[in-house]
């Protein structure tokens, strides 16, 4: 195997990888988060639904996670045997973020263990809620470290290369990169807000199929409200970092935005498709894209024009990033007309189309977050350092990345499938109102 | 003490944390799968299923902050090792993926499935294997470099007697330290049965684990004989090792004190464990790289140095609590207590 093939199999085993792990990440992420909040509102509410819903979505959550960890390990093993000089080089400079976040992690399953083998322990629930903020910290906490390293490949800096070597490296002002309080925020309010959504979307489902218990209900209302607050964040922050894109990686606002001349007042192009470098069936927002990078109608926006044709990403993102934004924009939409909608009791949120939307939401987030990583690491391009190392001079020379690729395809089918089946399994197997019912009994056997 | 020294003896201690609870792990799923095989599994389920559930993940974390860790100190290793060890470490993680989605499958999600339990049992011996390569391969002779690049020698490192040696020894290892861990653990949730299944597995297994662990110290004088040579300067730390090997071998006979028998353990591989890594300093990879060549810059050591006591300071007390909960709890080992989400 040539080394073309070895950097092309070693990028398509990432992508593989990476997509696969993102869905359990973002889960991994935001449901500790979820359960937080419900567990909380129970005690609050003193309401046994919410506490159940708590408890039900840890149980679906740990399965998530166990995947997580193994597709972690996995990616983290293969950043090193797929991109050894990339490891080698990252390792000299950001390497503590990499390293804190094993400690994010370590915290994270230490304490999920705690929480999910304590449940009826503690007289006061309140003292079983507090061991849930370690691990909604730590897992958090996980993403952030993460995508501080993602920030810097995108926008590195704190160190100098004087001929050929790493000099004047300072670890902290590499984790500190223009990328990352953009980036950082943009993961962890999508992360939220996807899995609100998916949240949300198994509650619809369960409605759609027969059960018109009030516990559902709650759920639905509970998570789309979650998932409204963090999808308008994410709005706010994906217009911060436009700005943060003009500024320090025009390429890739550029070519996200088919914007090949540089000009001053700027249109935005919204959908259409390109045909012999021509734009067609666009449609075409007067201004709004120097609004977008620079909040002024007039700015000059940087074009493609203004670099070397090998160093352009490939014009598919705009798809990608018009994707991630249509649905962004959706599920706003239709978060905020559920909320409204029920506060003004009006009926239509409860009829089964707009259930069905609801459903639709779950996987249509998940979609998002791919199109958005996609977006992200292939609008890097051709770097994977950038402006420091190109992704085709990282790559390993072993030669049996091809066989490696099909094993760990047959890998990830398994462990999807593996979850599909348990996690259906899991909840059909014991339906909510028949734990109530349970508990119900158990409750007064203690009383007796 | 020099960063460079600091920065492997932690490394290094961690990767000894995981060799004792991973070993505790595996063996513990290959003695359930052997139960389940030999209808014996009402004996050994309840109690190895009671102590793995709470802390599996922990496990996998240290071998992830060994890696993670390594590079950061060592980011030549990444280099080296990343590009030699494609093909064995994807192995392994398969491997790992297979006792995660056990987890995730079958404790938390309810599927039983007999072929799931086998193939979990069994890679609880495979992962040992593959992972010990990176050992053998770290004892040089198995590489080359060449304008291409690097390349391992499969031929070589698969007849070579030293590979299977340590093969040999990672899975006795693991199967001694389980079941000596685990007599303890059903001792003291008085389950009587067990305890004496497991004492017998842990006798069974201790004969064999020091005697291949002999044999290598043996091989190493043909392999590499600068590091046998150096192992032996090393005699008297592997002469305490062997102490309390006999030390937790003859309170196991006697059926004594089984918490200090697991210590002593304990400190047999400590012992054993740094005597090797001592005598294979300063090499990471013979020949190839030392631990100085492979240093990263002083800025970054320190960084890392403070990010990894300040972790400690956040994990030590984390780390009590689980134990206090899970291992140290009488109603918890015994079974009385199930609060499961």
């Amino acid at each position: 195997m040539g080394n073309e093939e070895s950097v092309f199999f070693s990028r398509v085993l990432t992508e593989l990888t990476l997509s696969f792990h993102i869905i359990y990440a973002t889960i991994g992420v935001g449901i500790p988060l979820m359960i937080m909040i419900a567990q909380w509102v129970g005690i609050k509410k003193q309401d046994e639904h919410y506490i159940l819903l708590a408890r039900r979505w840890t149980r679906g959550f740990v399965i998530t996670v166990a995947v997580g960890v193994v597709t972690g390990t996995a990616i983290g093993l293969q950043l090193s045997l797929l991109w050894p000089n990339f490891m080698e080089l990252a390792g000299n400079v950001i390497a503590l973020p990499l390293f804190m976040e094993t400690f994010a992690f370590f915290f994270e399953a230490i304490f999920l263990g705690i929480y999910l083998y304590t449940w009826d322990r503690f007289e006061n629930q309140k003292k079983h809620l507090l061991l849930l903020i370690p691990v909604a910290i730590g897992a958090s906490f996980s993403a952030i470290f993460i995508t501080i390293v993602n920030a810097f490949m995108n926008a590195p800096q704190g160190f100098d290369i004087v001929n050929g070597q790493l000099v004047n490296i300072n670890p902290v002002l590499a984790m500190f990169t223009p990328a990352m309080p953009t980036k950082v925020a943009h993961v962890l309010s999508t992360a939220y807000m996807t899995s609100a959504f998916v949240l949300a979307s198994i509650g619809a489902y369960r409605l759609l199929k027969g059960s018109n218990h009030i516990y559902h209900k709650k759920a639905l209302m509970l998570t789309m409200k979650i998932g409204l607050i963090f999808s308008i964040a994410t709005a706010v922050i994906g217009d911060f970092s436009g700005k943060y894109l003009a500024e320090y990686q025009p390429e890739k606002l550029a070519a996200a935005e088919w914007h090949f001349e540089t000009e001053e007042g700027a249109p935005l192009m919204l959908y259409g498709v390109l045909d012999d470098g021509k734009v067609k069936y666009a449609i075409k927002i007067p201004y709004a894209l120097s609004i977008l990078a620079h909040s002024n109608p007039n700015a000059e926006v940087i074009g493609l024009d203004q670099f070397p044709k090998d160093e352009i990403p490939p014009l598919y993102i705009h798809y990608l990033f018009d994707l991630m934004v249509t649905i962004g924009m959706w599920m706003t939409a239709l978060s905020l007309i559920y909320v409204l909608g029920t506060w003004f009791k009006m009926r239509f949120v409860a009829a089964k189309w707009f259930r069905w939307l609801i459903v639709l939401g779950g996987p249509l987030s998940i979609i998002a977050i791919e199109a958005g990583w996609w977006f992200a690491e292939v609008g890097r391009q051709p770097w994977i350092l950038r402006g420091i190392m190109r992704t085709e001079d990282a790559a390993t020379s072993s030669g049996q990345v091809d066989l490696m690729l099909l094993l760990f395809a047959g890998l990830y089918l398994v462990l999807a499938i593996g979850s599909i089946i348990v996690l259906t399994r899991m909840f059909r197997k014991n339906p909510v109102e028949q734990e109530l019912a349970d508990r119900e009994l158990e409750k007064e056997g203690e009383l007796r | 003490m020099t960063l460079e020294i600091l920065g492997i003896s932690v490394l290094w201690l961690f990767l000894f944390g995981y060799v004792i609870v991973a070993s505790i792990d595996f063996g513990a799923g290959f003695f359930n799968a052997y139960s389940l095989f030999r209808g014996k599994q009402h004996i050994l389920t309840r109690i190895i299923q009671r102590y793995l559930s709470p802390v599996w993940e922990v496990t996998n974390v240290f071998l992830v902050f060994f890696f993670v860790g390594i590079v950061g100190f060592f980011p030549k290793t990444a280099y080296y090792y990343g590009t030699i060890l494609l093909v064995p470490a994807s192995i392994a993680v398969v491997l790992l993926a297979i006792r995660g989605s056990y987890y995730a499958f079958t404790t938390y999600g309810g599927l039983r499935q007999k072929g799931w339990t086998y193939l979990y049992g069994l890679s609880g011996l495979f992962i040992p294997a593959s992972l010990s390569i990176v050992l053998t391969i770290s004892e040089g002779g198995f590489v080359s470099e060449s304008s291409a690049g690097l390349e391992l020698d499969y031929w070589t490192l698969f007849t070579s007697p030293l590979t299977w040696s340590i093969v040999v020894l990672s899975i006795t290892a693991v199967l001694y330290i389980s079941a000596v861990f685990l007599t303890w653990y059903a001792n003291k949730a008085n389950d009587e049965p067990a305890t004496e299944l497991l004492r017998k597995y842990a006798l069974i297994w201790a004969l064999p684990a020091i005697v291949t662990a002999t044999g290598i110290i043996v091989e190493m004088r043909d392999h590499n004989p600068a590091h046998f040579s150096r192992l032996m300067d090393l005699w008297w730390l592997f002469g305490i090792s062997f102490l309390l090997f006999a030390g937790t071998v003859y309170l196991i006979w006697k059926r004594r004190y089984y918490g200090l028998a697991f210590g002593l353990l304990t400190g047999q591989f400590f012992v054993a464990f740094f005597a090797y890594g001592i005598s294979h300093y300063p090499y990471l990879l013979y020949s190839y790289l030392t631990i100085y060549d492979g240093f990263t810059n002083e800025a970054m050591a320190i960084a890392l140095v403070i990010a990894f006591i300040a972790g400690l300071g956040l994990l030590l007390p984390s780390l009590y609590l689980l134990l206090r909960l899970f291992l140290f709890n009488k109603d918890y080992v015994q079974g009385k207590r199930d609060d499961h989400a």
